[in-house]
Parts: C-alpha cells; sequence; structure tokens
C-alpha cells in the first residue's frame, strides 16, 4: 500500500513537472495553427499563419541557417588546431589559455555584444554585414567546439597513437589526418551540432548586433511577438521548433556517443 | 643492419640524467634485449635510438654508414612495437599493417603482396576486417608487431612487447616472439625488466642500471660470469653470503665454507639452486618456509648468514618447517666479486 502510494506520488510530480513545460508550448503551437485565436479552436485550423510566417520571415530563416553553417566552419577551422594544440601540451599554460577561450560562457551576451561595438562600431561596412554577428557567434560558441573535441582527445593516448605513426613514415600532417581527425570525430561530431545549434537559438547577442535588415531567426521571432498578430508569432514559433528540435535530438545523440568513448 | 651509438646520453629539461654516455654496438641481424629495472634508462635509450626523443649534443647514431642523429622518427625507417601497441583504433587490422606501406606510396599491388605475407607469417589472416577493439591482448601484440615490420625497417624496436599481457599468455607468446623475429632476420633491440624473457629471446642481453649498460653478453655469460654485483643480483637473483672472510675461507653464522681462491676484498655470492641441503654438508640452519612450485621446493633457510639462505630443492621428501638441515655450496658454485658500491 505505502509502496504503491509513493508511485502514485512520483508519477503525480513528474506529469505536473511535464505538464508545467509542455502545456504553454502546447498552446503556442496550437495557436499558430487556429483560425481565430480570440474565438478558440471552435474557428477551426489553418496553415494560413504559418504561410504568413513563410512570406515575412524567409530571410530570417536563410539568415540563420547560412549564419550556423559559417560558424561552424569558423568554429571546426579555430577549434579542431586549438583542441589538438591543448590536448598535445598539457600543462598549466593549457589549462589557463582553456579557461580564457570559455570565458565568453561566463560573460553576458549582452556584455560581449556591447564590447563588440565599442571596439567595431565605427567601421562602418562590418558593422552593418552579417560577418559581424558572425564573430559574436563565433566567440559564443567557440568553447563548446573545442571543449567536446578536447574531451575526447583527452581520453585517448594522443602521444602514443601519433609516434607510432610517425614510426610508420607518417609527417605531422599525415598523422593529424589519418590519426587525430578520424579519431577526434565523435568529439567534432557533438561539438558541431551543439555550435549549430546554438548559432540557430541565440537572441541575447544577436539581438544588440543585429541591424533592421540583418534579423536572425530567434530576433525575428522577438519582432513578430511585438509587431504581429499572436497567431503570426505563434505560427513563428512553431516553425523555429521545427528547425531547431531535431538538431536539439542529434545534438543529444552525439554527445551520449563522444561520452561514451571519454568514459 | 648494423647500429652504433657513441657516447650517447640524455639530460631531461628538468635535469634528470637518464642516461649516461653509452656506447653500444648492434651487429646486423642480432637481437639485444636492453635489461633492467624501471628507471635505468632502458626506455630512454630505446627511443633515443627510434628518434623519439633527441640526445644530448656529442651524442652520435648510426645505422650502417648513415648517422642518423638529427633524422626525425618519420625517416629513420624503424619498426617500433609500443608497450601498449599503439595500434590505430579508427582503423581495421589490416589498415593497421598496411599504414606503414601506404606511407611509402608503393603501388596497389605490391601493398596488398606484402600484407599477404606479413599477415600469414603472423597467422593473422582471418582476422584482417576486424576493428582493433574486437581482437584480445595476443592477436593485438601479433597485428603490432606486423604493422612494424610490414614496411621492410631497417632496425626492429620493443618496447616491453609483452608486459600488457597476462601471465600465462606472455609465456607463451615469449616463445612465438623469439622464433619470429628469428624469422624475419632483422636487427632488433628489445626491452625489457623481466630477465627470463631478456634470456629466452635475446642474442645479447645488456643489463642497465643507472642510466648506463653495466654488462653486456650472451645470457649464458651474464649468468655464469656477472661483472659485478649488480648484475648478479638482478640476472638470477644470487644472494649475498654476508660473513667474515679470511684467506680461503669464509665464516657465516651457520658454519664455515672453503674458498677456491683468495677471497680477501671480495663480496661472495650465490645461486639458490646451487645451495644444496646435504647431511654432510659443513653450514647449520634452521628452515623457515618451505614453497612448493611443482617441479621443485623453494626452501628457505635461516641462521646460516643475517638475511634467509634460499635452496632449490628437487627431491620428493622436503624438509620441514623448524626441522634443523646440513646445507653444502660447492666452493666452484661462489662468484667472487670485488668489493664496490652496490651498482643498484
Amino acid at each position: 500500500m505505502f509502496k504503491s502510494k509513493t508511485k502514485l506520488l512520483q508519477l503525480t510530480v513528474t506529469l505536473t513537472a511535464c505538464a508545467f513545460l509542455l502545456v504553454p508550448m502546447i498552446l503556442s503551437v496550437l495557436a499558430g495553427v487556429t483560425a481565430n485565436y480570440f474565438q478558440g479552436i471552435s474557428s477551426g485550423f489553418t496553415l494560413k499563419w504559418v504561410f504568413r510566417v513563410w512570406e515575412l520571415y524567409a530571410d530570417s530563416i536563410f539568415l540563420s541557417m547560412w549564419l550556423a553553417f559559417s560558424c561552424l566552419v569558423v568554429t571546426l577551422i579555430i577549434g579542431l588546431p586549438a583542441a589538438y594544440g591543448l590536448a598535445r601540451n598539457p600543462g598549466w599554460f593549457s589549462r589557463i589559455l582553456e579557461e580564457f577561450i570559455s570565458l565568453p560562457l561566463a560573460v553576458p551576451g549582452l556584455a560581449l555584444a556591447l564590447a563588440l561595438l565599442q571596439l567595431y562600431g565605427s567601421m562602418k561596412g562590418f558593422r552593418a554585414s552579417w560577418t559581424f554577428i558572425l564573430v559574436g557567434h563565433v566567440l559564443y560558441t567557440l568553447p563548446f567546439m573545442v571543449r567536446s573535441i578536447l574531451a575526447v582527445l583527452a581520453a585517448m593516448d594522443l602521444k602514443t597513437l601519433e609516434e607510432g605513426a610517425a614510426s610508420l613514415g607518417a609527417s605531422p600532417w599525415q598523422r593529424f589526418r589519418d590519426i587525430v581527425v578520424p579519431n577526434a570525430m565523435p568529439g567534432i561530431l557533438a561539438g558541431s551540432l551543439t555550435v549549430v545549434t546554438l548559432s540557430i537559438g541565440e537572441f541575447n547577442l544577436t539581438w544588440m548586433l543585429h541591424t533592421p535588415y540583418l534579423k536572425t531567426l530567434p530576433v525575428g521571432l522577438a519582432d513578430s511577438y511585438a509587431s504581429m498578430r499572436l497567431e503570426v508569432a505563434s505560427a513563428y514559433t512553431l516553425v523555429f521548433f521545427v528547425l531547431i528540435v531535431p538538431l536539439l535530438m542529434a545534438m543529444q545523440w552525439a554527445s551520449a556517443r563522444a561520452q561514451r568513448i571519454v568514459s | 643492419m648494423t647500429l652504433r651509438l657513441t657516447n650517447t646520453a640524455k639530460t631531461f629539461p628538468d635535469g634528470t640524467r637518464a642516461l649516461l654516455s653509452t656506447d653500444l654496438t648492434v651487429d646486423k641481424g642480432e637481437i639485444v634485449s636492453l635489461l633492467g629495472p624501471s628507471g635505468c634508462g632502458k626506455t630512454t635509450l630505446l627511443r633515443i635510438i627510434a628518434g623519439l626523443e633527441t640526445p644530448d649534443p656529442g651524442s652520435d647514431i648510426w645505422f650502417d654508414d648513415d648517422n642518423v642523429t638529427a633524422l626525425p622518427v618519420e625517416r629513420r625507417k624503424v619498426g617500433m612495437v609500443f608497450q601498449s601497441y599503439a595500434l590505430f583504433p579508427n582503423m581495421s587490422v589490416r589498415a593497421n599493417i598496411g599504414y606503414g606501406l601506404k606511407m611509402q606510396k608503393l603501388p596497389k599491388d605490391k601493398i596488398d603482396a606484402r600484407l599477404n605475407e606479413v599477415m600469414d607469417m603472423c597467422q593473422l589472416q582471418e582476422y584482417s576486417a576486424r576493428a582493433i577493439t574486437a581482437l584480445s591482448g595476443g592477436q593485438r601484440q601479433r597485428v603490432a608487431l606486423a604493422r612494424a615490420i610490414a614496411p621492410r625497417p631497417r632496425l626492429l624496436l620493443l618496447d616491453e612487447p609483452l608486459s600488457a599481457l597476462d601471465a600465462a599468455l606472455r609465456e607463451a607468446l615469449r616463445d612465438e616472439l623469439a622464433i619470429l623475429l628469428r624469422e624475419f632476420q632483422i636487427t632488433a633491440i628489445f626491452v625489457t625488466h623481466d630477465q627470463d624473457e631478456a634470456m629466452a629471446i635475446a642474442d645479447r642481453v645488456a643489463v642497465m642500471s643507472g642510466g648506463r649498460v653495466a654488462q653486456s653478453g650472451t645470457p649464458e655469460e651474464l649468468y655464469r660470469n656477472p661483472k659485478s654485483t649488480f648484475v648478479a643480483g638482478f640476472v638470477g637473483n644470487a644472494m649475498h653470503l654476508d660473513g667474515k672472510i679470511k684467506g680461503k675461507t669464509l665464516t657465516l653464522n651457520g658454519g664455515k665454507l672453503r674458498l677456491s681462491t683468495d677471497g680477501s676484498d671480495q663480496n661472495i655470492y650465490v645461486r639458490a639452486e646451487d645451495v644444496q641441503i646435504d647431511a654432510k654438508g659443513p653450514l647449520t640452519g634452521q628452515v623457515e618456509t618451505v614453497t612448493f612450485l611443482g617441479s621443485h621446493y623453494r626452501v628457505g633457510i635461516k641462521g646460516i648468514m643475517p638475511s634467509v639462505l634460499t635452496s632449490i630443492y628437487s627431491g620428493y621428501n622436503a624438509p620441514k618447517v623448524g626441522e634443523t638441515v646440513k646445507v653444502m655450496i660447492e666452493p666452484n658454485a661462489l662468484i667472487l666479486l670485488p668489493n664496490q658500491a652496490s651498482g643498484a
């Protein structure tokens, strides 16, 4: 009796927590496909608002995807060699450097954006270009890429593996290409998905850096909430979910895979 | 290939002198073992030969007539078997073994021919497509060996190649390795801390201690004619007979022993197999421990010298613990070494 009561309590708490998280999302998504929100569901379902979002904000969606892709390329080009360097030269200096790279995580996005504006704000061409937002995104996502790869590299005996390849005649570049990169792959994959997901969802910093002609997906979302009718804003949320949820799930799958190698 | 090291030394940046100035020659086709306790410099010496450590200035490493001192490891054409094997987890067995051949940019049919040859020799054909993680310890060891040998290196280097295996497997693979190395007909150097391993595999053993080669010779020479107390103790576990020496007589707590020559200023050592339990023996002691080891007993006897004297007893009726026994040691079985600071 006591046991089933405990079970019942656990179930109630779990369901309440789920409802707490899910109900607002479901309501919001439902509002996006309801013909008239003020009349309720009885007014019927429609995809009109979703199409409307597409008409109004397709540019934002493409900009966000392009930004996420560019951000991924840049963080890979910087992050992979950085993680490799840190893994090959462990010590206090590497530890400090790693903390330094991670600093943007601790600083609020607004402060980071303000710093960027102070430094580059007067460079008109750069300030108004999408690369300005890219710089912000790279600063913010780079630590995730570096740490993800570093965790996988640190878990294997990289030095001996490389010595093995060297004794077989492989040059430093061949060792990096044939040994380091393939074995770091789980970390690279997990890091890449994290970077893309974060870049697409980033609002805080982007909102400070954006111009009226450069609205990313989340900035467009804020814009639609502020200036469109509720159904359009809700439909926007739906579009956002459709883009971000598969990425989120892929990211968790990749992280779990990388975690298995580390442990 | 003949390997020649002259005046080779290594000082680490923190000031540790891992290897004192060493000269070493390994003849073509010879299999040499570097034997010694951990920290004696044997792995450092091997890594210097491989090109994985830079020796101190003044050191010279010759492969035949080429001075390779300044060449990096990837251009020395050495095959190396690592203690942890360092197999590439991202490649199959076949790709691991073929990696060195691929680096030489050989045509594909030549690579395949050599791969099949090496994999047959090491009995790895059936594991060709397997992942490294799906192999047992013994199989990994063979893959590591095959990978090192496949590109036809000038010199094969092995760093404790058997130490990652469990005891039963180690003994079986030890003999297999000895046969394979001779089949390859390659100059080889391997590092070990296990004297049985060194004796079983090597043509010549270099015993190392404190960053230098203490003595080098065939296993028989080292065993029968150790030149220092360290070598006597390390190879074959000779025991120091601690007593008073006067002319040709050694006086121990348990009796007197006759020496074949004047033993003044000498240390006298004996091996357990030369300590015989015999009713007519001149030494008297008390049995402290008896260990049955299948083919023989190890009997620990106290009262003859300050520490325990060990005897190998191969009869059926081993003495009992606490029994008083007589012990005999033939004069020519004693090892006399000049008094010196112990090399250990």
